[in-house]
């Protein structure tokens, strides 16, 4: 087996963890997981109190 | 863990502050900060070589004012020191948040602040006296090239740390982007930078002739594509949703954006050397992985823009927002212009012109300053306890003044580029040239003035910014913010 060969290989491959990244990312059982995730940036902050402060 | 050490004070009797109940903003406060203090140095820097492009006596004939020196001095400043200081604060400030839980390592952070702010004023001292290593984005020589990767692991220590301890399952998809930023910025830095030291102030690389030229376009077209994109991206996946109050499009979508964006990414610095004694075969390489990287580039300014579907009603009043969908047009504008320069045979017209600077700048200043604009307006308020910015109208002020800025620049160096590129190819019919290279020049002068003009525009917004920040931080006294406790 020569270099092309390993190329060609490699190729298919990357071409192959591509597919299956999108079938991964687009499968149903994700879905309540990435919905989760999502909303992670849509959290307020929460300021500590004084009283919480003081007896944290 | 807060009940847990609630118990221990009770037992030793002691009040204090449980810092693990609280987030660790004081290391995102302090970037913040330097990331309005070093954008007005860097572009200050900017305007003044636009200028000495006109008028070159503005050296005064002082070896440290000329443009050689203070050209390497700009680009640093503004690519490592304002948007490094961008990145740190907002990753530090993200992964926070979306892990629920305080940063690891109080003092480590502390020490990536104090040294990245070391690092950027040893490059401030050393180009101007010419002090440099010749390759382009990675000067520094290599006492300072040590303490940045000493800074650099300290920061992948505090990030994945943080990441290692986290109280949430999934890892969301802007700690992707800043990771993998961390990582890739890591392994460039170091590989490019492999040189041996002669004295404190000169080294050699250890690459030669074309192996020196590959190596430094594989370290520079990825400080674009890590540096100044994934990391950034991070930063849009995170504010744009938290601006818009909406989750981001397709979170499908991302996870396709990332892996296909930083696979594809590697592999376009070629573009950077072509019709150069680098081998065809990977010029073309080179090529056609530009061209692919059109595709994942696309898919996540799309999930970005559409992340606002539903709410553009929110464009009318928010400047912040402004900011951001802006910065997501000329990053879809400029990752256009990107493939297409990479074509071999566009790449024979733009290649060495000022078509290149200026599609440099729609994304540094369009895509990279804009995204950072609008995320610290963003982020500032929530660090100082405040509802928002003290003057929204300023913002809006600020907006313009930037989206003016960047097209004068963008449109005067895509017309000076072109002119340049046909008249340097210009040929008589004995085959001897058109044009003199000094003709090329004249023609393009008022270019330059157009430029400075759109460079001065830009700036002029940064120091309304400076203002308008000093105004929110000044009489604020920060507030510790509680972690939250995961869902």
């Amino acid at each position: 087996m020569d270099m092309n060969d390993l190329r060609g290989i490699l190729t298919a491959v990357i071409f192959f963890a591509f597919i299956g990244i999108c079938i991964w990312a687009w499968s149903s059982r994700r879905k309540k997981d990435f919905e989760a995730t999502a909303a992670l940036p849509l959290e307020e902050d929460k300021v500590l109190t004084t009283n919480e402060r003081e007896n944290n | 863990m807060a009940r847990r050490s609630h118990t221990n004070q009770q037992h030793t009797g002691v009040l204090k502050l449980d810092t693990a109940a609280s987030y660790n903003d004081k290391v995102v406060r302090q970037f913040s900060i330097m990331v309005v203090v070093w954008g007005i140095v860097g572009m200050l820097v900017g305007v003044i070589i636009a200028a000495q492009l006109i008028w070159p006596q503005l050296n005064f004939d002082l070896p440290f004012l000329t443009y050689s020196r203070l050209r390497p001095l700009h680009t640093n400043a503004v690519i490592f020191a304002f948007g490094g200081s961008a990145l740190f604060a907002t990753a530090y400030y993200v992964v926070q948040r979306t892990c629920h839980v305080r940063l690891a390592f109080d003092k480590l952070a502390a020490f990536t602040f104090w040294g990245w702010q070391l690092i950027i004023v040893l490059a401030a001292i050393t180009l101007p006296l010419g002090i440099t290593q010749s390759k382009e984005y990675a000067e520094l020589e290599w006492p300072i090239d040590l303490l940045i990767a000493v800074v650099w692991v300290a920061y992948a220590i505090v990030f994945f740390g943080t990441i290692y301890k986290r109280r949430v399952k999934h890892i969301y998809v802007a700690n992707w982007f800043y990771g993998a930023f961390i990582i890739t910025v890591a392994v460039l830095h170091i590989f490019n930078n492999l040189a041996i030291p002669v004295s404190l102030t000169k080294s050699y690389s250890i690459y030669t002739g074309v192996v020196d030229g590959m190596m430094q376009w594989w370290y520079g077209h990825n400080a674009v594509g890590f540096f100044l994109t994934a990391g950034f991206l991070g930063m849009m996946y995170y504010f744009v949703p938290k601006q818009a109050g909406r989750p981001v499009y397709s979170y499908r979508l991302s996870v396709v954006h990332f892996w296909s964006l930083i696979a594809v990414y590697m592999w376009a610095g070629p573009h950077h050397l072509h019709y150069t004694s680098l081998p065809d075969w990977a010029q073309t390489l080179g090529m056609v992985f530009s061209i692919i990287l059109l595709a994942p580039s696309w898919g996540g300014m799309i999930n970005g823009i559409m992340t606002l579907s539903g709410a553009w009603h929110k464009l009318r009043s928010d400047p912040i927002l402004k900011f951001m969908i802006v910065a997501l047009s000329f990053y879809g504008m400029s990752t256009f212009e990107g493939p297409m320069m990479s074509i071999k045979t566009v790449n024979a017209l733009s290649h060495y012109t000022n078509w290149t600077i200026g599609h440099v700048h729609s994304g540094a200043l369009g895509w990279v300053a804009m995204m950072t604009i609008g995320s610290i307006y963003s982020l500032l308020p929530r660090l100082y306890n405040r509802e928002s910015m003290y003057s929204t109208r300023l913002i809006d002020v600020h907006f313009w003044t930037s989206t003016i800025g960047v097209v004068l620049y963008a449109v005067s160096m895509w017309i000076a580029g072109v002119t340049e590129g046909l008249m340097w190819r210009a040929v008589n019919d004995d085959g001897t040239l058109t044009y003199s290279f000094v003709e090329s020049l004249k023609a393009v002068e008022p270019y330059h003035y157009m430029r400075l003009l759109g460079g001065l525009v830009f700036f002029s917004g940064m120091i309304i910014m400076a203002y308008n920040v000093w105004k929110t931080v000044s009489d604020k006294k920060p507030v510790p913010v509680a972690v939250l406790e995961p869902a």
